[in-house]
């Protein structure tokens, strides 16, 4: 199933008022990304953007598109490309894994007998196999996230929303529901959208991050555009004399700065070779300690986006 | 794909008739409802009654076999709309006390574990969700009700002849009409009672009780009032009257018939806009 490089959501002057209150303000934006982050803090309204999306709340201006499809005006279209893993809890406790998986599957259109091999299947993918005759209700928290996983690709869907799909997951649960994350956007051509408040699920997975406080968009980042921007700044410590390294580096077209005794910030062309910086200490009998990439983390992402 | 594999593959084939899917809850719920054995047995013992209304029928139009095991033949016995009556009287009765038992389990447990997410984010609309849970009891009640009713009447027909049947068609207008508008009162009430109420109990409870409060309630209007249009809220005496009026028989409820039907879409409306109140993915709060 190829998804192209296609428009995932396009938000076009999105607001969203609830009970009197404008939520989502005037949101505009167009992600492409094949994972996309969701990030802000409770009350950002990040679940209303998906809840708008999904077609359960109607927005007061402007309009919510997903693959193109408005989401009011076709809305059925929509939900038939979606798959949604909500937050909370959200399945019928008495019935068992396979029984409730299969009954979604059928809800979303596929016929019995394939909902029913295709349940086996997604229960057996997310890790649930042995545990799939089980009723739901018995299920321990993380296993209660697989079963809700599994119901959200039962029917093939273009695009996945995953509420939080890390909460009260150990570590090695967490890390699998990443690489799973990781393997539906490689492996099954889905597109995917994260809401999570953990930035490093967050940045593990994800190419495009918009970050909401108050309603409001307040910074939107294409992760992959600037870790490749990234790699052309440069920390580097070093052993020796250094004296003219600089002179040296910037004949090569870079910029440096001293940072201190023995360390260095550099910007490099896009075009550097870095043997020619080996050579360079090489030639200088100069011994490199250390040297990678700066890159503002998601962390620090995050944190300019809410201070401002 | 071999499930052992745990590899994961889109879907890109046939899909079913969006028209049909509603049908998908009431498979689930029998499958759900049907591992009471108590729920089992009430439903086979709700065709007693039509069985010994055909061997009634039988033996009334085939006298000769009174006389074969010398009884006198009894003359006051008539298949006629007061035989039907007593007969949606009586599975009547029956298909409300069905619904106590299945009505709860209908909704509640649906937003007892906040699963209506998970139904809404499908292409699946509110609307097709409570026609899907509101045709659990239509289809099980319709079985014990207007289906056996209509056979009755086949019956009778087959033993009286097409002469009787021409004669009164309106019976089985009657049967169908009437026992249709009381499952879907019955329905209605029940998916908005279980959709008001997570408890189950509670809302076995309340489907059982809002008829004696309706009563009770039309009981005091009258007393005070002096009046009769009370009785427009008692929805056993509405019923009563409907069916007596399709039956051509006199009621003696106090209610003209306009009145019983206008009583009868008063308590369809309310249900429904209970059921539009809290039948939603996410509930506002203000």
């Amino acid at each position: 199933m190829s998804t192209g490089n296609s428009t995932v959501i396009q938000l076009e002057n999105l607001s969203v008022t609830l009970g009197g209150r404008l939520i989502l303000d005037h949101l505009s934006v167009e992600l492409k990304g094949r994972t996309i982050g969701l990030l802000g803090p409770n009350g950002a309204g990040k679940s209303t953007l998906i809840n708008t999306l999904l077609g359960f709340y109607a927005p007061s201006t402007g309009t919510a598109r997903v693959f193109g499809h408005e989401v009011r005006a076709e809305t059925r279209i929509v939900r038939s490309l979606i798959g949604y893993m909500p937050e909370n809890d959200s399945f019928i406790a008495d019935m068992n894994a396979v029984t409730f998986i299969r009954m979604m599957g059928e809800l979303s259109g596929l016929p019995p007998e394939t909902a029913l091999e295709r349940a086996h299947e997604c229960l057996f993918y997310v890790g649930l196999g042995e545990a799939r005759y089980r009723k739901l209700g018995t299920y321990s928290l993380g296993m209660k996230q697989l079963a809700k996983l599994a119901q959200a690709i039962v029917h093939g869907p273009k695009l996945v929303i995953l509420d939080e799909p890390t909460n009260g997951l150990d570590p090695p649960a967490r890390r699998r529901m990443l690489k799973m994350i990781r393997e539906m956007r490689d492996n099954a051509g889905m597109r995917i959208v994260l809401c999570s408040h953990l930035l490093r699920d967050v940045e593990d997975t994800c190419e495009e991050v918009v970050i909401l406080k108050a309603g409001k968009i307040v910074h939107y980042a294409d992760l992959e555009a600037e870790r490749s921007a990234n790699k052309r700044f440069v920390e580097l410590e070093m052993v020796g004399d250094d004296e003219g390294f600089a002179s040296a580096m910037e004949s090569l077209g870079a910029t440096c700065a001293m940072a201190g005794k023995g360390r260095w910030k550099m910007v490099v062309p896009a075009e550097f070779n870095f043997r020619d910086l080996y050579q360079l200490a090489s030639d200088r009998d100069l011994e490199l300690r250390r040297l990678n990439y700066r890159k503002d983390t998601l962390e620090d992402i995050f944190l300019k986006a809410m201070a401002q | 794909m071999a499930v052992y594999k745990r590899t994961y593959t889109g879907y890109s084939g046939a899909l079913t008739p969006p028209g049909s899917r509603f049908l998908v809850l009431p498979r689930y719920s029998y499958e759900r409802l049907f591992k009471s054995r108590f729920l089992t047995a009430f439903l086979v013992a709700c065709f007693f009654f039509p069985l010994l209304c055909i061997g009634y029928i039988y033996l009334l139009n085939n006298l000769t076999v009174f006389q074969s095991i010398g009884l006198p033949t009894p003359s006051f016995l008539k298949i006629d709309n007061k035989f039907f009556l007593v007969f949606m009287n009586f599975q009547g009765a029956l298909a409300y006390i069905l619904t106590a038992l299945i009505g709860p389990n209908l909704i509640a447990p649906d937003l007892a574990n906040n699963a209506l997410p998970t139904y809404f984010s499908r292409p699946f609309s509110r609307t097709e969700y409570v026609i899907g849970k509101i045709s659990v009891l239509f289809i099980l009640l319709s079985i014990i009700t207007w289906v056996p009713g209509a056979l009755l009447f086949v019956v009778q027909v087959s033993q009286a002849g097409w002469d009787w049947g021409t004669a009164n068609w309106f019976i089985l207008r009657a049967i169908l009409l009437g026992h249709i508008t009381w499952i879907l009162l019955l329905s209605l009430i029940s998916v908005a009672m279980s959709a008001w109420v997570k408890w189950k109990v509670v809302a076995g409870a309340l489907i059982l009780g809002i008829f004696g409060i309706g009563a009770g309630l039309a009981q005091i209007i009258n007393s005070i009032l002096r009046t009769d249009y009370g009785s427009i809220i008692d929805i056993s005496r509405i019923m009563y009257t409907i069916w007596s009026d399709q039956l051509g028989l006199e009621a003696n409820t106090g209610l003209e018939s306009f009145e019983a039907w206008l009583g009868f879409v008063a308590v369809c409306i309310v249900c429904l806009l209970m059921v539009e109140r809290k039948i939603r993915p996410k509930e506002i709060v203000r």
